[in-house]
């Protein structure tokens, strides 16, 4: 664990808060460094002005003795989709091109208040909408490992720039494993956090019932310490929970004896051989620490993706109903006869084609009717996966499996074939329709499989606590 | 082959009430205020209300309280569990192209559900639901909506609380529609949460069908005049349609309060669909038992429990109380006045015959008036002492509604003017008392003037000088 700390956001963070270092030297280097490698990965889409300037008022506190944040000086990546006042959130849709917000989303309040520096917005999915941060207006971003491979998404700009130490920390968001997936695909470690734990005040919705903002780090202490900076209950959030479970620790701080663990069945059926065989010696090192493990079964996991899909795309299809050119966002410069050809002609201008996509999907579903057929359904559905988590967790500890069901593919690989695309997402929704927390580490430094940890409701510590010490273990290893 | 034009023809008449529950000073999603009405447009908004991407509806905890206590006093049912769901459409003034409100069904419940509104003593109307929803912003059009070029949107007003209050289609004419909203105002009025004088502060649509056809919906009724006229003029319509063969088409119609008419917006057929669903942003609420006999317990006296105490306390009629408390600012102008004037009768008689005759015979609502009970008091005065009677009441309390002048100055003014007998009964008594200042008069300008401060004298000042002195004048002439 001590080699971990060393040049960790964490051990960063307490260099500048103690004068050690200079928060301008390394902001300033940071910055370089995102020169030098953003002509090839593309993580951001915006990067902000005047960081240098923050890091020298930072230093100037620091010197006058102040006690500064958790996230003392830390560069700090967000999502496209999350609103920061006065510097432009376009959720990478040419509808939101200038959009500037003029109000901070919580989470952003709560990281400037902790000390933390916005270096820019990164890249996404436009909305959120897809597994590859190639559904971007702006282009998209390629993978740290090999630029030839899809960084997973939506919040691959975001996996990228932590991974490529273009930011210290990033925050992505997770609607059905948009932060997890570009987590494992990137090899770095990013958590969901349990629905109605992080404010979602300021998160530019796409599907308001399955989405959290979540923390992205190279390790599993800088991800918990982003974590631990955002995550409050927030009156403005009428989701946001107002239980806090803190120091649920289910075993000894340094192994995981008498840690139960349930492996899902259901994931690891139809996962590529290599990822599956990562999984299983994974398991093996958890065991090694004392965990024992078993497989377990979830029926109702086989409605989960539909489920999915019919949930997520009805929500956007009202949540994006705002954008019509006619208060902010994308006008297409034509002057018609009536609103509604004003309208009709700035969304469709201003949308790219998978938004509309499952906007026209999510529309149809919602018609009266069909809304008893599909929509109740799958909401009956949801409520299977969460009474079968909740059955489960009560006999595990934590649940394990794959993140991801296969390695990252190709640029252009997938993004004609939608079902292939809509199926990378099978391990990763479970958790948004159960609302519990799951997290992503890399099976091993370097490597692009994640393992990914669930807990129950308000389990986070617990599954955090899981994942450091199989990254101690496997580090040292 | 010919139907008579006198046919009888079956009306159904329904209401959808939205009154907006003034008395809440937040909107109903966000902290802004609710006092919109005189602010700059696009002025009284914030990112939530303006539905700006990101930002999420937080439920104001008034806006419940004040909705259960309309709904108890409707003698409706509220539920258990609240939920919010989204009506979906694209229209201009609203922020977020859907609209949060209640549905009844799909999984939702309305805020409550079968109360009746009392019309009169021995007819209620049924109640189908209550909602609480908000308010969209208001569009501004140059002249009539169908040639307009342009439309102004100002979001000021988009998220005020709204109470929607639907009845079953059991009103039978115009006239039991306006007494419908009545009621209703009366009763938010005497809870406190409503306040009448606030232009636009209760709207509704009305749907209505002639002998079980089809059901045209009118939208856009902005007072309680026009829910009648409006309706008149949809059963004159139809009618004429019928009376000719032809049939009703199910439509949704515009009333256009400037031109009095109604205009056809959209054929049924292409009505929106709305895809309601559970807003997701809202979780459901539980409403306790415990608070829902908390807030009975608040309740404020109701027009009917009040109208039966005006019997009790002041010995007038119950006919009389009843229309007292028809409009909270009535009943209270006669319990403010009762402090002061002390025969009940007659002064129950004034404000609910003569005022509110005058009242609805010029279509003013006394909330628009600057009428106090100090003003019924004074003619009450003015008239037990013999000063006025009959039609010179009426006229007064005529005068008093259009002027909000006092009685007294307005007795003065109106001497002056019209009452040239009584000028000329004075001059007689002048010119038998001085006839010396008479014969004066005839060469001396001065002495006309003393027969003028004479008669200025005798009338207590009330007499119009100018009439008076060319009174005089003509006297002279003649009595030479």
């Amino acid at each position: 664990m001590q080699n971990r700390r060393k040049n960790s956001a964490y051990d960063i963070a307490s260099k500048i808060r103690n004068g050690e270092e200079s928060c301008e030297e390394h902001i300033s280097k940071i910055l370089e460094n995102i020169k030098q490698k953003e002509p090839t990965f593309h993580a951001y889409i915006r990067i902000a002005e005047n960081t240098v300037d923050a890091a020298r008022r930072i230093d100037q506190r620091v010197r006058n003795g102040e006690k500064l944040g958790k996230l003392c000086g830390l560069g700090i990546a967000i999502k496209d989709n999350i609103s920061t006042k006065g510097l432009q959130t376009t959720c990478a849709s040419r509808m939101l091109l200038d959009y500037v917000p003029p109000y901070d989303a919580t989470v952003v309040d709560l990281i400037q208040k902790e000390d933390g520096i916005i270096l820019g917005k990164t890249n996404m999915d436009e909305f959120g909408m897809g597994s590859t941060t190639e559904f971007s207006f702006f282009g998209p971003t390629k993978n740290p490992l090999d630029p030839a491979l899809v960084p997973g998404g939506s919040s691959g700009g975001s996996a990228a720039a932590v991974s490529l130490f273009e930011a210290d920390l990033a925050l992505g968001s997770d609607t059905g494993g948009s932060v997890r997936c570009p987590a494992s695909f990137c090899s770095i470690v990013g958590l969901k956090p349990t629905y109605g734990r992080v404010s979602r005040y300021g998160l530019i919705s796409y599907a308001s019932s399955l989405e959290q903002i979540g923390p992205l780090g190279r390790n599993v202490d800088d991800c918990a310490l982003l974590f631990d900076s955002i995550e409050c209950y927030d009156k403005m959030d009428s989701t946001s929970l107002r239980e806090r479970t803190k120091d649920n620790q289910t075993s000894s701080p340094s192994d995981l004896t008498g840690v139960r663990i349930g492996v899902i069945k259901e994931f690891m059926n139809g996962t590529a051989d290599k990822v599956s065989r990562a999984i299983y010696d994974a398991i093996s090192v958890l065991e090694s620490l004392g965990a024992t493990s078993e497989e377990v079964s979830l029926p109702s996991l086989s409605l989960a993706l539909s489920s999915y899909y019919i949930i997520a795309m009805s929500e956007a299809s009202s949540n994006l109903a705002r954008y019509d050119g006619l208060r902010y966002g994308h006008e297409s410069g034509f002057s018609g006869e009536d609103w509604q050809h004003f309208y009709s002609n700035n969304r469709a201008h201003g949308f790219g084609d998978e938004v509309k996509k499952r906007l026209i999907i999510g529309t149809f579903v919602l018609i009266a009717g069909y809304y008893e057929r599909f929509y109740l359904k799958a909401q009956q559905a949801r409520s299977k996966v969460r009474h079968d988590f909740n059955h489960q967790l009560k006999n595990f500890d934590v649940l394990v499996g794959p993140t991801m069901p296969l390695l990252p593919f190709r640029q252009g690989e997938k993004i004609t074939d939608p079902l292939a695309l809509y199926l990378c997402d099978i391990d990763t929704v479970p958790a948004n329709l159960a609302g519990i927390p799951s997290i992503s580490i890399p099976v091993k430094a370097g490597v692009p499989i994640g393992l990914q940890i669930l807990g129950p409701v308000l389990g986070e510590e617990k599954i955090i606590h899981v994942a450091r010490l199989y990254e101690g273990a496997t580090s040292l290893g | 082959m010919n139907i008579t034009e006198t046919q009888e023809y079956e009306i159904r008449i329904g209401l959808e009430i939205h009154c907006q529950l003034t008395s809440v000073r937040t909107k109903l999603f966000c902290s802004c205020s609710s006092d919109y009405r005189e602010s700059e447009p696009n002025s009284v908004v914030c990112p939530v209300c303006m539905g700006l991407p990101g930002t999420l509806p937080v439920l104001s905890k008034s806006a419940i309280e004040k909705g259960l206590m309309l709904a108890m006093a409707l003698e409706c049912t509220p539920v258990t569990r609240l939920v919010f769901f989204r009506k979906n459409y694209f229209y201009p003034d609203l922020p977020k192209n859907y609209q949060i409100t209640q549905y009844d069904r799909g999984g939702g419940s309305p805020l409550a559900y079968n109360g009746i509104i009392k019309i009169s003593e021995d007819r209620s109307i049924p109640v189908t639901r209550i909602n609480l929803e908000e308010d969209p912003g208001r569009l501004t059009y140059q002249g009539s909506i169908q040639t307009s070029p342009y439309a102004l949107v100002d979001y000021n007003r988009a998220g005020v609380v709204l109470a929607e209050v639907v009845t079953a289609p059991e009103l039978r004419t115009p006239k039991e529609a306006r007494l419908a909203l009545e009621s209703v105002q009366a009763i938010l009025e005497n809870l406190g949460s409503f306040d009448s004088s606030l232009d636009g502060s209760i709207r509704c649509d009305a749907n209505i069908s002639l002998s079980r056809g089809d059901r045209v919906e009118i939208k856009n009724i902005t007072s309680f005049k026009d829910v009648a006229r409006a309706l008149s003029f949809e059963i004159t319509r139809q009618k004429g349609l019928l009376n000719k063969r032809i049939s009703i088409k199910k439509e949704t119609r515009h009333w256009d309060e400037r031109r009095r008419i109604t205009v056809s917006l959209r054929a049924k057929e292409e009505e929106a669909e709305y895809r309601y669903f559970p807003d997701p942003d809202l979780l459901p609420i539980q409403i306790s038992k415990k608070e829902i006999s908390e807030l009975e317990a608040t309740m404020p006296e109701l027009p009917d429990s009040r109208a039966k105490r005006l019997v009790v306390e002041f010995g007038i009629k119950i006919e009389i109380a009843k229309t007292l408390v028809r409009g909270k600012g009535l009943a209270d102008l006669f319990e403010e006045s009762s402090k002061e004037f002390k025969n009940y009768d007659r002064l129950a008689h004034l404000l609910s015959a003569d005022l509110l005759g005058v009242l609805n015979r010029s279509e003013i609502e006394l909330n628009d008036t600057k009428i106090r009970s100090e003003h019924m008091v004074r003619i009450l005065n003015l008239e037990m002492n013999g000063v006025i009677s009959g039609p010179a009441t009426r006229d007064l309390v005529m005068a008093v509604v259009k002027t909000g002048n006092l009685p007294s100055q307005i007795v003065k003014e109106k001497t002056k003017i019209t009452d040239k007998k009584l000028l000329e009964e004075a001059i007689r008594q002048v010119f038998k008392r001085s006839p010396k200042a008479v014969k004066d008069a005839r060469q001396n300008e001065n002495a006309i003037n003393y027969l003028l401060g004479d008669v200025m004298s005798i009338t207590k000042g009330r007499a119009d000088p100018k009439e008076t002195l060319s009174l005089i004048r003509a006297a002279i002439r003649k009595s030479r």
